[in-house]
């Protein structure tokens, strides 16, 4: 067929597709329409597309450059850097505290885990034993930090196929864990509060009673979202089959987290290789062997009660003391209290530093200005975060900043496996591909 | 960009005491040993908290002594079976911090690779990480560092090489670890190590036409002053700091 020629030259479509000409061909801006009354002449039904980075499907800044060949797409490619904030060259220019303000802005839906991993690493550096209840604390937080990233992941992949429904649930119950975790940090998101040698500060009054109070909310909410899609037919069909990523695979691409646990491996590193103390907890991993996008659904469904359980567990387990190494020449010194105008050094504390004791306030001020030092050396403190093997390679050079902190964000790997999920896949399912992978673009590009 | 050199490698130049730190021991870094100079530079004195006069040295270019201690000798021993240029690539094995490292010649790294994956007793079946360090005072100052995880074992070892920036290049494990990909195009993109054999090695996290590679010492960090209720604070990385 041949489009209608437009004889007057002063009456312009607006919608018409703009066309330019390039070293690659004729390439079109496309705002809708049919593509026979765009480019008629086209002989072959290839078409290269750009999908994002701006994007409501492509959970946040990921550009997807899709050749399809009708609706299949043959050849897909990540690309990524759209949201590179140089957060690993920043953190040589800061000391060793100050790191974690930076680290929680990487993967921002689990801050908490970036603060952990990055203090695992660094407490490894210097040799030291956190106390029992900052460690119990770091558990709890990070397990209520990992049913909320579950539910965005619920949440936006449920829009992202059209369940709508799942997207307004998923961040009301989210919203009830943000609001724990601003009552135990003093921020929903990108806390600072996992600190190297301790947390930040206790668990504020009431914060148990609430955390409780959550539980008996989550336990009453997840079995509704089982009702809401699990057996829904129209979401079975969008998941079934789809996206499908074997065991084989997964270990090439070095795919980790929910992703290889739907293959079938029980591959999760609070098992594996506990630290924090997660082998002294009781919970399962949950697989799939389905190795697809339903697969990873059912995964992550059934971790968000492991990790009730385990947030239970921990509660029960609190017991007073310290929440950070009596060790003063690490120890943030600043003891922290609440004041009229916010959260601030404590009175008694300055009173101590500025009437009675010059080494107190010696020691305040060198570490607070300085920063300790951590001996020289390298390690990589892996732990499991909800999207997979979060990995810190921290090397110092027995300064007070960090010489080099590279970070093995789970996303940026597993984002490798989209190729693998999409290629031979109707367009539509590449959606619900790049959903099960769950990317978090501030991890990826960091 | 001399000039941009950071701390590290400016304070190396200081005046170094007498004797070593008691039991010094190879760190693994590489990084020079250095004396720190505190008081925000300040050349003596007026240090009373006793944080500033620590000296530590870090001598590289040294092997850990046997016995390893742990599963590392079982491992080193059976590469070593398992490989037999064992001896000519590996120049160096370290362990530090209770980590394992194995230092390896930066045209062979895909072979050690392919061996710790494919022996029945190393079978390190997952490459966790690829990354880089640059430590500019030494001349092959591009490190490059593989992080290996072995799934059968539950064990976790580092293979470390070195580059200089006249001729970086190392070979690609991208055959033996598909996963290297993404994280070879990053080190090359963020501190201009050239993987031999990466079939499309381009950027990706910079723009395709960025000049430099920003994670390399001497890139500057670059800001801009800000100012603060009249204050002029400069960026972060010419602000005055502690070494």
């Amino acid at each position: 067929m041949s489009t209608p020629v437009q004889d007057e030259p002063d009456v312009t479509d607006v919608y018409a597709a703009a066309a330019r000409e390039t070293t690659e061909g004729r390439v079109y801006t496309v705002t809708g329409g049919d593509w026979d009354t765009i480019d008629p002449d086209a002989d072959e039904e290839r078409i290269v597309i750009n999908m994002g980075p701006q994007h409501p499907s492509t959970h946040g800044v990921l550009r997807l450059v899709l050749e399809l060949e009708g609706e299949t797409v043959t050849q897909a490619r990540t690309v990524i850097g759209y949201l590179h904030t140089g957060i690993e060259k920043n953190l040589e220019y800061r000391n060793w505290t100050q790191g974690v303000t930076f680290v929680t802005r990487m993967d921002y839906l689990s801050p908490i885990f970036n603060e952990a991993g990055y203090c695992l690493g660094v407490e490894k550096l210097l040799g030291i034993e956190v106390p029992e209840r900052a460690t119990t604390i770091r558990v709890l937080c990070m397990e209520l930090n990992r049913v909320a990233s579950h539910l965005v992941w619920l949440a936006t992949g449920g829009m992202e196929l059209g369940a709508l429904t799942a997207m307004t649930n998923g961040f009301r119950e989210r919203e009830l864990i943000l609001d724990v975790l601003e009552t135990i940090t003093g921020l929903r998101m990108n806390h600072a509060f996992v600190r190297p040698g301790g947390v930040a500060q206790d668990l504020p009054p009431g914060a148990v009673e609430k955390i409780r109070e959550l539980l008996e909310v989550l336990q009453q909410r997840l079995p509704t979202y089982d009702d809401l899609l699990t057996g829904n037919p129209i979401w079975q069909r969008r998941l079934q089959g789809v996206a499908h990523l074997d065991l084989q695979g997964c270990l090439a691409l070095g795919v980790t987290g929910p992703i290889l646990r739907s293959a079938g491996l029980a591959w999760d590193l609070r098992k594996v290789e506990p630290y924090c103390g997660y082998e002294t907890y009781d919970f399962d991993v949950p697989t799939e062997t389905t190795a697809d996008a339903w697969g990873r659904y059912r995964v992550r469904m059934a971790e968000m009660w492991e990790s009730l359980k385990i947030i239970e567990q921990a509660l029960d387990r609190l017991q007073p003391g310290p929440v950070m190494v009596q060790d003063r020449k690490v120890g943030w010194p600043a003891q922290l209290a609440l004041g009229s105008d916010g959260l601030g050094n404590s009175l008694d504390h300055v009173k101590k530093i500025m009437g009675t004791s010059m080494e107190a306030l010696i020691h305040h001020f060198k570490l607070v200005t300085e920063g300790f030092r951590v001996p020289a050396g390298q390690v990589y403190s892996a732990i499991e975060n909800p999207r997979g093997e979060l990995g810190m390679h921290i090397v110092s050079d027995g300064g007070t900043r960090p010489y080099r902190v590279h970070v093995r964000d789970p996303g940026f790997v597993n984002l490798q496996a989209a190729s693998a999920m999409c290629e031979g896949s109707l367009i539509a399912d590449a959606i619900a591909a790049v959903a099960s992978i769950d990317p978090v673009m501030g991890g990826v590009d960091r | 960009m001399t000039e941009q050199l950071p701390d590290a490698v400016r304070s190396t130049g200081g005046p170094t005491p007498e004797g070593n730190t008691p039991g010094a021991v190879d760190t693994g870094v590489g990084a020079d040993s250095r004396t720190t100079s505190d008081m925000f530079g300040a050349a003596f004195g007026g240090d009373t908290s006793g944080f500033g006069r620590l000296v530590r040295q870090t001598p590289s270019g040294l092997s850990t002594p046997r016995p390893y201690g742990g599963w590392f000798d079982d491992a080193v021993d059976a590469l070593t079976e398992a490989y037999p240029a064992y001896a000519d690539v590996v120049t160096r094995v370290v362990v530090a911090h209770g980590e394992l490292t194995l230092h390896v010649l930066p045209a062979r790294t895909a072979e050690v690779l392919q061996v710790l994956r494919d022996d029945p007793n190393l079978r390190f079946e997952l490459l966790s990480s690829l990354s880089g360090v640059d430590y500019p005072s030494q001349a092959e100052r591009l490190h490059v560092a593989y992080h290996l995880t072995s799934m059968t074992y539950r064990r976790r070892l580092r293979v470390e090489t070195a580059v200089s920036v006249e001729s970086p290049h190392v070979a690609s494990v991208l055959a033996v670890y598909p996963t290297a990909d993404a994280h070879e195009r990053e080190t090359w993109d963020m501190f201009g190590v050239v993987f031999d054999g990466h079939p499309a090695l381009t950027r990706i996290l910079m723009p395709d036409d960025w000049e430099g590679h920003p994670q390399r010492k001497d890139y500057p960090l670059g800001g801009v002053p800000v100012e603060y209720k009249g204050a002029q604070i400069p960026p972060p990385d010419e602000r005055r700091a502690y070494a």
